[in-house]
């Protein structure tokens, strides 16, 4: 059984030390605009979401990519970018209907969460488990719609 | 069983390989049209643009892909389906008998009533072939007219600049890519084409092609004629259904198809450009795009296996790269006439979002100059969920599109 992250709204304080983690771990730099994995602000309800790609069983990105340029690692599952075989047409950006496949202009590639290979620089960097990587396998829509029905009821308790 | 698929590209190619893993024991044959391995229309724009050689169009990229999932391939053209003898005939003569059939055969290129499109140094860009005829005229400094500046217009545009070729763009429509950007955005991929220093000239025909020297010189409408070294035509395409004349399958624009894929004929589907089916919003039509052919073709597999799988129904959904400037746009950007409208321009930073909702729903979206997340716009028109508190939201500030998508993702 493949491992995935999990996201918790409600452990979330917004400090973005997952997106210093991710953008650092893939680009040697700290830059939150180069992250994978992104904190979305509901200032009004003081609220903080993390957000990224669940690995979804149905895979729209690699479905519609024209090129075989996003692949399944055998070992995660996760959905992987292959940047030699990407010609940056971005239709995977479209065809993801989660918003979790981004282009990346300067490279001409898209990218999205992998997983690390295994060992997610988010989850180890978030220093409230908010992020956590566990074991479990579920479908990604419904995975996504639990976390999201938990925020939710977050959203209407406040 | 045995699976017959006409059509070696995405549609096709992704109902094979749905067929194999929902069946490991069934016969599959699949027939392309063409000499190439199984290849990608979607990646001729970086080839042209020297970005990939050939093999970077191809859909799979191991040798043994088809041999290894026992997928039969065959380069022929069908020439007819006979369904009364459940077969279908070959280029050569060759009868090939099906169980279930699927046609994938995509679409062709048409050309304008414009006298002269026969002319050698006229191609269309639709195939390998018609790359490769590109490719030798395309060199530095030729003189090359783009006609029509549509999707596939303006994608190839960048690759044209790439070559460095002299361009000029000649457009019928009153401005760019008319069937994916209203006039705001069209007017805007205008403008920033013409500050990149590329001639473009909207509401103007080409009205004949002659011969005249080394090149080719071209009447226009209005305004004065041109001289060409390449004329790249790109005026749309239709679906390829000329071989399935006299096989008495129900046509429309495209091949008429139910939920399931499934055509007027027993035993036969049709999936990807070819057909004309089921719109997510209760509508019906032809879709010539790369995710409405894989995701009809992975349906029509599941159907064709025996599994009742209806599909939820195709969506208009583009992405444009106009030499930089990235557009985009989702299901009914023209709005209904009972719609909301919501949009935020910003003219000199190229950036404009535009929603449209029925009720408090989102139906349709365009967005330039954005492209962070665009994907929740596909979630937020076709889970139709209601936006409740954050329609009023949207229509103040309609780039808070993710917040929405997330607000609303239990409901
Ligand atoms: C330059 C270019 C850029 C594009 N860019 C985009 C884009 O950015 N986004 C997007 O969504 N779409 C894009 N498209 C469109 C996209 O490529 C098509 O929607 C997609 O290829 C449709 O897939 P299909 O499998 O239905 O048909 P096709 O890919 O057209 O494949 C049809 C197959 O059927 C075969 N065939 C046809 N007739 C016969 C016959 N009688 N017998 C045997 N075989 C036959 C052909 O040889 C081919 O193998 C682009 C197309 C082009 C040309």
């Amino acid at each position: 059984m493949y491992r995935s992250l999990t996201l918790d709204p409600e452990k979330c304080t917004g400090c973005l030390q997952c997106e210093m983690a991710c953008s650092w771990e893939y680009e040697g730099h700290f830059n939150p605009a180069h992250s994978r994995i992104k904190i979305f602000a509901f200032h009004q309800e003081g609220r903080f979401v993390p957000y990224t790609c669940t690995q979804c069983a149905d895979a729209w990105c690699k479905n519609a990519c024209p090129v075989e340029a996003i692949q399944i690692n055998a070992e995660t599952g996760a959905k992987e970018v292959v940047e030699n075989l990407c010609v940056g047409c971005k239709v995977c950006t479209i065809a993801c209907p989660f918003g979790t496949v981004n282009y990346d202009h300067a490279r001409g590639k898209v990218m999205k969460c992998d997983l690390c290979g295994g060992d997610p620089a988010c989850a180890r960097a978030c220093p409230t488990g908010a992020i956590t990587f566990v074991d479990g396998d579920w479908p990604g829509y419904e995975k996504m719609r639990q976390w999201a029905e938990r925020t939710d009821n977050l959203a209407s308790a406040q | 069983m045995k699976h017959v698929i006409v059509g070696a590209g995405p549609a096709g190619v992704l109902a094979a390989e749905t067929i194999r893993s929902l069946d490991k024991h069934a016969d599959i044959v699949l027939v392309g049209g063409e000499p190439e391995p199984a290849y990608s229309r979607m990646a001729i724009p970086y080839l042209l643009a020297g970005q990939i050689a050939e093999e970077g169009t191809w859909l799979r990229h191991a040798p043994d892909h088809f041999d290894r999932l026992g997928i039969a391939r065959r380069a022929a053209r069908v020439t007819a389906l006979r369904p009364t003898d459940r077969s279908v005939t070959l280029d050569g003569g060759t009868e090939i008998s099906y169980d279930r059939l699927l046609i994938a055969s995509g679409s062709v290129p048409v050309d304008p009533p414009v006298p002269g499109l026969d002319l050698p140094g006229v191609h269309h860009c639709w195939t390998l072939a018609d790359a490769r005829g590109i490719m030798e005229l395309a060199r530095p400094g030729a003189r090359v007219v783009l006609m029509g500046a549509g999707f596939i217009g303006c994608i190839i545009m960048e690759a044209l600049v790439a070559r460095k070729v002299r361009l000029t763009v000649v457009e019928a429509e009153d401005r760019m890519v008319p069937r994916m950007m209203d006039q705001t955005a069209g007017g805007l991929i205008k403008r920033w084409c013409v500050e990149q220093g590329i001639e473009v000239r909207t509401s103007t025909r080409i009205s004949s092609v002659q011969k005249s020297g080394e090149g080719l010189h071209l009447e226009c409408e209005p305004g004065p004629s041109l001289q060409a070294d390449l004329v790249v035509v790109a005026t749309g395409v239709r679906p390829a259904t000329d071989f399935l004349a006299d096989s008495g399958i129900g046509l429309g624009k495209g091949i008429l198809v139910d939920a399931h894929q499934r055509s007027t004929i027993e035993g036969v589907f049709a999936a990807g450009d070819v057909c004309e089916g089921v719109d997510w919003d209760g509508g019906h039509g032809i879709h010539a795009i790369q995710p409405v052919a894989v995701e009809t073709g992975r349906v029509a597999a599941h159907n064709m296996v025996g599994r009742e799988v209806a599909y939820g129904g195709a969506m208009d959904m583009n992405v444009l790269d106009t030499l930089g400037l990235i557009a985009s746009s989702y299901g009914r950007w023209q709005g209904v006439p009972d719609g909301d409208t919501a949009a935020l321009l910003d003219e000199s930073a190229y950036r404009y979002v535009k929603l449209q909702f029925q009720g408090d729903r989102l139906i349709g979206a365009i967005t330039l100059g954005l492209t962070d997340h665009i994907g929740a716009l596909r979630g937020l028109i076709e889970s139709r969920r209601s936006l409740g508190e954050w329609k009023s939201r949207l229509l103040a500030d309609p780039a808070r599109f993710m917040e929405a998508w997330l607000a609303t993702l239990g409901k």
